[in-house]
Protein backbone atom coordinates (compact mmCIF):
# COMPACT_ATOMS: atom_id res chain seq x y z
CA UNK A 1 0.00 0.00 0.00
CA UNK A 2 2.60 2.87 0.97
CA UNK A 3 5.82 3.30 -1.63
CA UNK A 4 8.79 2.30 0.55
CA UNK A 5 10.86 3.49 -2.51
CA UNK A 6 13.68 6.27 -0.84
CA UNK A 7 15.71 8.06 -3.72
CA UNK A 8 18.77 9.89 -3.21
CA UNK A 9 17.40 13.12 -3.31
CA UNK A 10 15.05 12.36 -0.28
CA UNK A 11 17.90 10.84 1.40
CA UNK A 12 20.41 13.77 1.96
CA UNK A 13 17.22 15.90 2.13
CA UNK A 14 16.74 14.11 5.19
CA UNK A 15 20.25 13.55 6.30
CA UNK A 16 20.93 17.10 5.88
CA UNK A 17 18.13 18.69 7.87
CA UNK A 18 18.47 16.35 10.71
CA UNK A 19 22.21 17.21 10.60
CA UNK A 20 21.53 20.92 10.95
CA UNK A 21 18.38 21.05 13.39
CA UNK A 22 20.47 18.82 16.03
CA UNK A 23 23.38 21.04 15.41
CA UNK A 24 21.74 23.98 16.05
CA UNK A 25 20.23 22.39 19.46
CA UNK A 26 23.04 20.82 20.80
CA UNK A 27 25.55 23.20 20.49
CA UNK A 28 25.12 25.39 22.80
CA UNK A 29 26.20 22.60 25.47
CA UNK A 30 29.94 22.36 24.19
CA UNK A 31 30.71 25.70 23.49
CA UNK A 32 28.27 26.96 26.45
CA UNK A 33 28.93 30.32 28.75
CA UNK A 34 32.04 31.15 26.06
CA UNK A 35 30.20 33.93 24.52
CA UNK A 36 26.52 35.62 24.22
CA UNK A 37 24.43 36.61 21.23
CA UNK A 38 24.05 40.17 20.32
CA UNK A 39 20.77 41.34 21.69
CA UNK A 40 19.84 42.18 17.66
CA UNK A 41 19.97 38.53 16.91
CA UNK A 42 18.04 37.39 19.59
CA UNK A 43 14.70 40.17 18.96
CA UNK A 44 15.49 39.36 15.05
CA UNK A 45 15.15 35.14 15.64
CA UNK A 46 11.16 36.09 16.42
CA UNK A 47 10.61 37.31 12.99
CA UNK A 48 12.06 34.13 11.06
CA UNK A 49 9.27 31.59 11.30
CA UNK A 50 6.32 33.73 10.05
CA UNK A 51 8.28 35.55 7.70
CA UNK A 52 9.47 32.33 5.66
CA UNK A 53 5.93 30.88 5.99
CA UNK A 54 5.12 33.94 4.26
CA UNK A 55 7.37 34.22 1.28
CA UNK A 56 6.66 30.83 0.60
CA UNK A 57 2.70 31.89 0.90
CA UNK A 58 2.45 34.94 -1.29
CA UNK A 59 4.02 33.43 -4.55
CA UNK A 60 2.18 30.31 -4.44
CA UNK A 61 -0.82 32.03 -4.23
CA UNK A 62 -0.49 35.59 -6.43
CA UNK A 63 1.97 34.05 -8.87
CA UNK A 64 0.09 30.02 -9.42
CA UNK A 65 1.79 29.65 -12.60
CA UNK A 66 4.98 30.87 -12.08
CA UNK A 67 5.72 34.18 -13.10
CA UNK A 68 2.89 36.35 -13.34
CA UNK A 69 1.52 37.98 -11.48
CA UNK A 70 -2.38 37.29 -10.75
CA UNK A 71 -4.45 39.76 -8.96
CA UNK A 72 -7.66 38.81 -10.87
CA UNK A 73 -10.71 37.45 -8.11
CA UNK A 74 -10.89 34.81 -10.85
CA UNK A 75 -7.99 33.61 -9.58
CA UNK A 76 -8.91 30.88 -6.87
CA UNK A 77 -5.98 31.00 -4.79
CA UNK A 78 -6.32 34.39 -4.09
CA UNK A 79 -9.96 33.78 -2.95
CA UNK A 80 -8.86 30.69 -0.89
CA UNK A 81 -6.27 32.87 0.80
CA UNK A 82 -8.80 35.56 1.90
CA UNK A 83 -11.10 33.29 2.90
CA UNK A 84 -8.43 31.86 5.47
CA UNK A 85 -7.36 35.29 6.33
CA UNK A 86 -11.06 36.20 7.09
CA UNK A 87 -11.88 33.16 8.94
CA UNK A 88 -8.45 33.10 10.59
CA UNK A 89 -8.31 36.29 11.96
CA UNK A 90 -12.25 35.80 13.49
CA UNK A 91 -12.36 31.85 14.76
CA UNK A 92 -8.14 32.05 15.80
CA UNK A 93 -9.09 28.47 14.44
CA UNK A 94 -6.22 26.38 12.74
CA UNK A 95 -8.67 23.73 11.47
CA UNK A 96 -11.37 25.54 10.86
CA UNK A 97 -9.39 27.69 8.90
CA UNK A 98 -7.69 24.92 6.80
CA UNK A 99 -11.08 23.58 6.14
CA UNK A 100 -12.73 26.42 5.35
CA UNK A 101 -11.26 28.23 2.97
CA UNK A 102 -10.23 24.58 1.17
CA UNK A 103 -13.50 24.15 0.65
CA UNK A 104 -14.23 28.32 -0.38
CA UNK A 105 -10.70 27.50 -3.09
CA UNK A 106 -12.57 24.12 -4.61
CA UNK A 107 -16.22 25.96 -5.35
CA UNK A 108 -14.23 28.99 -6.65
CA UNK A 109 -11.68 26.55 -8.72
CA UNK A 110 -15.24 24.67 -10.08
CA UNK A 111 -17.11 27.71 -10.48
CA UNK A 112 -14.59 29.77 -12.76
CA UNK A 113 -13.94 26.70 -14.71
CA UNK B 1 33.72 12.63 35.81
CA UNK B 2 30.02 13.03 36.04
CA UNK B 3 28.51 14.06 39.18
CA UNK B 4 26.97 11.20 40.81
CA UNK B 5 23.39 11.49 39.92
CA UNK B 6 21.99 10.98 43.59
CA UNK B 7 18.15 10.91 42.43
CA UNK B 8 19.20 7.31 40.09
CA UNK B 9 20.65 5.58 43.20
CA UNK B 10 18.52 6.38 45.61
CA UNK B 11 15.27 7.16 44.24
CA UNK B 12 14.44 4.70 41.33
CA UNK B 13 10.47 4.99 41.61
CA UNK B 14 10.45 9.16 41.56
CA UNK B 15 12.00 8.55 38.16
CA UNK B 16 8.91 7.28 36.85
CA UNK B 17 6.96 9.76 38.45
CA UNK B 18 8.43 12.55 37.71
CA UNK B 19 8.87 11.02 33.47
CA UNK B 20 5.01 10.55 33.39
CA UNK B 21 4.48 14.45 35.14
CA UNK B 22 6.42 15.45 32.37
CA UNK B 23 4.26 14.04 29.87
CA UNK B 24 1.06 15.12 31.67
CA UNK B 25 2.35 18.71 31.88
CA UNK B 26 2.91 18.65 27.70
CA UNK B 27 -0.61 17.26 26.76
CA UNK B 28 -2.54 20.19 26.55
CA UNK B 29 0.24 21.41 23.96
CA UNK B 30 0.42 17.99 22.41
CA UNK B 31 -3.57 18.66 21.39
CA UNK B 32 -2.68 21.89 19.67
CA UNK B 33 0.22 19.64 17.71
CA UNK B 34 -2.08 16.63 16.75
CA UNK B 35 -3.83 18.99 13.91
CA UNK B 36 0.14 20.21 12.47
CA UNK B 37 1.02 16.29 12.74
CA UNK B 38 -1.74 14.99 11.00
CA UNK B 39 -2.01 17.82 8.10
CA UNK B 40 1.85 17.21 7.37
CA UNK B 41 1.44 14.12 6.74
CA UNK B 42 -1.29 14.19 4.64
CA UNK B 43 0.29 17.24 2.81
CA UNK B 44 3.83 15.17 2.25
CA UNK B 45 1.98 12.62 0.63
CA UNK B 46 0.41 14.98 -1.61
CA UNK B 47 3.63 16.96 -2.38
CA UNK B 48 5.10 13.34 -3.81
CA UNK B 49 7.64 12.83 -1.02
CA UNK B 50 7.96 8.86 -0.57
CA UNK B 51 6.32 7.55 2.71
CA UNK B 52 10.13 5.94 3.93
CA UNK B 53 11.34 9.92 3.61
CA UNK B 54 8.21 11.71 4.90
CA UNK B 55 8.13 9.34 8.28
CA UNK B 56 12.14 10.20 8.58
CA UNK B 57 11.59 13.69 8.55
CA UNK B 58 9.33 12.96 11.75
CA UNK B 59 11.73 10.48 13.19
CA UNK B 60 15.31 12.07 12.66
CA UNK B 61 14.77 16.20 12.03
CA UNK B 62 11.62 16.08 14.69
CA UNK B 63 11.19 20.14 13.83
CA UNK B 64 7.08 21.03 12.73
CA UNK B 65 7.58 24.43 11.34
CA UNK B 66 10.84 23.35 9.29
CA UNK B 67 8.80 20.40 8.06
CA UNK B 68 6.34 21.64 6.54
CA UNK B 69 8.53 24.41 4.83
CA UNK B 70 10.65 20.95 3.28
CA UNK B 71 6.92 19.93 1.93
CA UNK B 72 5.93 23.28 0.69
CA UNK B 73 9.99 23.76 -0.94
CA UNK B 74 9.27 19.74 -2.41
CA UNK B 75 6.48 21.13 -3.96
CA UNK B 76 7.75 23.68 -5.85
CA UNK B 77 10.97 21.34 -7.22
CA UNK B 78 13.79 23.19 -5.01
CA UNK B 79 17.09 21.46 -4.55
CA UNK B 80 18.12 19.90 -1.63
CA UNK B 81 20.68 21.89 -0.33
CA UNK B 82 18.17 24.97 -0.53
CA UNK B 83 15.99 22.89 1.26
CA UNK B 84 18.77 22.40 4.39
CA UNK B 85 19.78 25.60 4.17
CA UNK B 86 16.46 27.10 4.52
CA UNK B 87 15.91 24.63 7.63
CA UNK B 88 19.11 25.73 9.24
CA UNK B 89 17.83 29.64 9.53
CA UNK B 90 14.35 28.09 10.17
CA UNK B 91 15.22 26.26 13.51
CA UNK B 92 18.15 28.57 14.36
CA UNK B 93 15.42 30.09 17.05
CA UNK B 94 16.34 26.69 19.05
CA UNK B 95 20.10 28.15 19.66
CA UNK B 96 18.12 30.03 22.20
CA UNK B 97 16.16 27.26 23.33
CA UNK B 98 19.93 25.73 23.91
CA UNK B 99 21.42 28.75 25.60
CA UNK B 100 18.72 28.95 27.82
CA UNK B 101 18.88 25.16 28.99
CA UNK B 102 22.68 25.56 29.78
CA UNK B 103 23.10 25.93 33.57
CA UNK B 104 20.02 23.74 33.80
CA UNK B 105 21.56 20.88 32.51
CA UNK B 106 24.89 21.26 33.99
CA UNK B 107 26.32 17.76 35.67
CA UNK B 108 24.48 15.86 33.28
CA UNK B 109 26.33 13.46 31.28
CA UNK B 110 26.72 13.86 27.28
CA UNK B 111 24.27 10.64 26.39
CA UNK B 112 21.82 12.96 28.71
CA UNK B 113 22.44 16.32 26.46
CA UNK B 114 22.73 14.98 23.28
CA UNK B 115 19.15 13.14 23.73
CA UNK B 116 17.79 15.75 25.64
CA UNK B 117 18.86 18.73 23.62
CA UNK B 118 17.46 16.31 20.42
CA UNK B 119 13.90 16.92 22.08
CA UNK B 120 14.52 20.37 22.36
CA UNK B 121 10.89 21.50 20.43
CA UNK B 122 8.98 24.97 20.68
CA UNK B 123 6.39 22.42 23.15
CA UNK B 124 9.50 20.61 25.18
CA UNK B 125 11.33 23.66 25.70
CA UNK B 126 8.39 25.44 26.85
CA UNK B 127 7.26 23.21 29.34
CA UNK B 128 10.94 21.83 30.48
CA UNK B 129 11.81 25.59 30.95
CA UNK B 130 9.05 26.27 33.05
CA UNK B 131 9.55 23.19 35.82
CA UNK B 132 13.75 24.39 35.93
CA UNK B 133 12.88 27.62 36.74
CA UNK B 134 10.16 26.60 38.92
CA UNK B 135 11.86 24.35 40.90
CA UNK B 136 15.56 25.06 40.44
CA UNK B 137 17.54 22.50 41.74
CA UNK B 138 15.39 20.12 42.78
CA UNK B 139 16.78 16.58 41.59
CA UNK B 140 15.55 14.52 38.15
CA UNK B 141 14.10 17.64 36.66
CA UNK B 142 15.91 15.76 33.78
CA UNK B 143 13.78 12.87 33.89
CA UNK B 144 10.42 14.93 33.61
CA UNK B 145 12.41 16.72 30.23
CA UNK B 146 12.32 13.44 29.19
CA UNK B 147 8.98 12.75 29.59
CA UNK B 148 7.81 15.52 27.97
CA UNK B 149 10.11 15.19 24.81
CA UNK B 150 9.59 10.93 24.54
CA UNK B 151 5.62 11.78 24.73
CA UNK B 152 6.12 14.43 22.48
CA UNK B 153 7.81 12.47 19.98
CA UNK B 154 5.56 9.41 19.93
CA UNK B 155 2.89 11.55 19.28
CA UNK B 156 4.30 13.50 16.22
CA UNK B 157 5.69 10.32 14.84
CA UNK B 158 1.73 8.80 15.77
CA UNK B 159 -0.12 11.74 13.91
CA UNK B 160 2.59 11.71 10.80
CA UNK B 161 1.93 7.91 10.50
CA UNK B 162 -1.88 8.69 10.63
CA UNK B 163 -1.67 11.88 7.93
CA UNK B 164 0.48 9.25 5.41
CA UNK B 165 -2.20 6.65 6.05
CA UNK B 166 -5.56 8.77 5.31
CA UNK B 167 -3.31 10.90 2.32
CA UNK B 168 -3.23 7.35 0.84
CA UNK B 169 -6.10 5.37 1.91
CA UNK B 170 -8.38 7.68 0.08
CA UNK B 171 -6.60 9.31 -2.79
CA UNK B 172 -9.52 11.74 -3.74
CA UNK B 173 -8.53 13.40 -1.19
CA UNK B 174 -5.96 15.29 -3.38
CA UNK B 175 -9.01 16.20 -5.97
CA UNK B 176 -10.83 18.10 -2.70
CA UNK B 177 -8.76 21.50 -2.40
CA UNK B 178 -5.34 19.78 -1.51
CA UNK B 179 -3.97 22.43 -4.11
CA UNK B 180 -4.97 24.56 -1.75
CA UNK B 181 -4.18 22.89 1.74
CA UNK B 182 -0.41 24.14 2.16
CA UNK B 183 -1.23 28.05 1.77
CA UNK B 184 -4.20 27.61 3.94
CA UNK B 185 -1.80 25.95 6.58
CA UNK B 186 0.56 28.58 7.01
CA UNK B 187 -2.07 30.97 6.89
CA UNK B 188 -3.68 29.42 9.76
CA UNK B 189 -0.07 29.71 11.64
CA UNK B 190 1.31 33.03 10.56
CA UNK B 191 -2.08 34.59 11.46
CA UNK B 192 -1.27 34.28 15.43
CA UNK B 193 2.04 36.30 14.77
CA UNK B 194 0.46 39.72 13.97
CA UNK B 195 -0.17 41.00 17.04
CA UNK B 196 2.42 43.96 16.80
CA UNK B 197 3.08 46.70 14.17
CA UNK B 198 6.70 45.29 14.11
CA UNK B 199 5.71 41.87 13.16
CA UNK B 200 2.83 43.31 10.79
CA UNK B 201 5.52 45.39 9.11
CA UNK B 202 7.86 42.07 8.73
CA UNK B 203 5.81 40.06 7.52
CA UNK B 204 3.93 42.46 4.88
CA UNK B 205 7.78 43.29 3.66
CA UNK B 206 8.34 38.99 3.45
CA UNK B 207 5.35 39.09 1.25
CA UNK B 208 6.00 41.65 -1.24
CA UNK B 209 10.03 41.02 -1.56
CA UNK B 210 8.73 37.54 -1.90
CA UNK B 211 6.86 38.86 -5.16
CA UNK B 212 9.58 40.56 -6.54
CA UNK B 213 12.51 38.78 -6.27
CA UNK B 214 10.53 35.38 -7.57
CA UNK B 215 12.63 35.39 -10.85
CA UNK B 216 15.61 34.60 -9.15
CA UNK B 217 17.34 30.93 -9.73
CA UNK B 218 17.50 28.09 -6.64
CA UNK B 219 14.60 29.59 -4.71
CA UNK B 220 17.14 32.17 -3.49
CA UNK B 221 13.99 34.87 -3.84
CA UNK B 222 12.81 33.16 0.03
CA UNK B 223 15.74 33.75 1.69
CA UNK B 224 16.08 37.76 0.23
CA UNK B 225 12.54 38.03 0.99
CA UNK B 226 13.02 36.46 4.80
CA UNK B 227 16.06 39.07 5.39
CA UNK B 228 14.49 41.83 4.37
CA UNK B 229 11.10 40.94 6.20
CA UNK B 230 13.63 40.44 9.34
CA UNK B 231 15.25 43.24 8.73
CA UNK B 232 12.42 45.70 8.14
CA UNK B 233 10.47 44.34 11.53
CA UNK B 234 13.60 45.30 13.69
CA UNK B 235 14.08 48.92 12.41
CA UNK B 236 10.10 48.74 12.82
CA UNK B 237 10.65 47.93 16.29
CA UNK B 238 13.92 50.73 16.87
CA UNK B 239 11.80 53.37 15.48
CA UNK B 240 8.70 52.48 17.97
CA UNK B 241 11.00 52.65 20.85
CA UNK B 242 13.03 55.69 20.40
CA UNK B 243 9.36 57.08 19.70
CA UNK B 244 8.16 55.92 23.16
CA UNK B 245 11.20 57.51 24.36
CA UNK B 246 11.04 60.73 22.71
CA UNK B 247 7.25 60.77 24.05
CA UNK B 248 8.02 60.31 27.61
CA UNK B 249 10.87 63.12 27.76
Amino acid sequence: MFDMGINLYEVYMVAGMALVTFAIRYIMFPISGRFRFPDLFERGLRYVPPVVLTAIIVPSVLMPEGQTLNLKLSNPYLIGALAACGVGWVSKNLLLTIVVSMVVFQVAQWGLQ
Amino acid sequence: MNQPDTIDTIFPVRRSVLFLEGAKDTFPLIVGAIPFGIIFGTLAATAGISFAATMGLSIFVFAGSSQFVCVGLVAVGTAWPMIVLTTFVVNLRHLLYGATMVPFYKGLSRAWKVVLSFGLTDETFAVAVNRYTRMAGSPGNHYYNLGSMVFMYLSWNLCTLLGLTAGRAFPEISEWGLDFAMPATFIGIVLPYLVSKPMWASVVTAGVVSILSAGLPHKLGLMVAAVAGVAVGLLCERVLSKKQKTAKN
